[in-house]
């Protein structure tokens, strides 16, 4: 029963901050209702146990991307940005509430349609061990997921560079 | 004991939510930001079928971690790919580079 009652909070409260986000006229408040949505996030990853997985997207998502969202919007512009009263288009807005609808209404019939063996029940209700989650990420065995990680470092080196080469434009001024 | 559907329909709902913010908004950060929305959807989703339908295995747990240390460094890239956008047009609003050219 706690748990019901647990999702039905953050479900409220994570569709809640999610339309104020894409519905808020303010830029800067966007950014903080996204952070509300990935906390909301978070504690749905705790619900389904996987509490690693909670604490990566706390760590990574609320604390570092939300952090590059904020550091870009005061970087951007003093005018453009902060206070930024964006005008939205009627014809806009329809269409982006047409698109939505209809793709929820199919999403949600499809599923409805189908029945879903749970199987929630087979495993106890206790967080998935450590242990177990460091095995399989560092094994190179069936199921273990040694490549992927070294690809995913070689990925964001790739990408650090790439933002270096990205903002490091001075050369071309000086011609 | 929640049923799947009742987390699938809360992805669903962020997930468009996600989509109908990317449809409307003009401003670049802005669209960045439904993106994460979109993602964060489908990282649950991956998580809840991994939890609820195959809870032997951990393929849906490891691929939303990879996923999120995907969508980190998309932002941060994005995020150098505006600021240069902005330096450039000294605007972020979209149509300020349909030419694509400097």
């Amino acid at each position: 029963m706690a748990n019901q009652i647990v999702f039905a909070i953050l479900a409220t409260i994570i569709v809640a901050s999610a339309i104020y986000s894409v519905a808020t006229k303010s830029i800067m408040r966007a950014a903080t209702a996204l952070l509300v949505v990935l906390f909301g996030v978070a504690g749905m990853y705790f619900l389904l146990d996987y509490t690693f997985l909670g604490a990566v997207q706390i760590s990574i998502y609320a604390g570092g991307i939300t952090m590059i969202y904020i550091f870009a919007i005061q970087l951007v512009s003093k005018r453009t940005l902060q206070g930024l009263q964006e005008r939205l288009k009627g014809s806009k807005v329809i269409a982006g509430c047409l698109a939505a609808l209809a793709g929820i209404v199919t999403v949600l019939a499809v599923v409805m349609k189908y029945q879903f063996i749970d199987m929630f029940q087979q495993l106890p209700d206790k967080e998935m061990e450590m242990s177990v989650i460091g095995n399989t990420l560092m094994g190179a065995g069936k199921y273990q997921y040694v490549l992927p990680f070294e690809f995913i470092s070689l990925f964001l080196l790739a990408c650090i560079i790439g933002g270096l080469v990205i903002l490091n434009n001075k050369k071309e001024e000086n011609k | 004991m929640i049923p799947v559907v009742c987390y699938i329909s809360l992805s669903a709902i962020l997930f468009f939510t996600g989509v109908f913010g990317f449809v409307t908004r003009r401003n670049l950060i802005a669209m960045l930001i439904s993106v994460e929305l979109i993602l964060n959807a489908v990282d649950l989703q991956f998580a809840v079928f991994n939890r609820h339908l195959f809870p032997t295995q951990m393929e849906g747990m490891f691929f939303t971690l990879f996923s999120i240390g995907v969508s980190a460094a998309e932002t941060a890239v994005a995020v150098a790919i505006i600021i240069n956008v902005y330096r450039h047009f000294h605007s972020d609003q979209v149509n300020s580079i349909e030419n694509m050219k400097l």
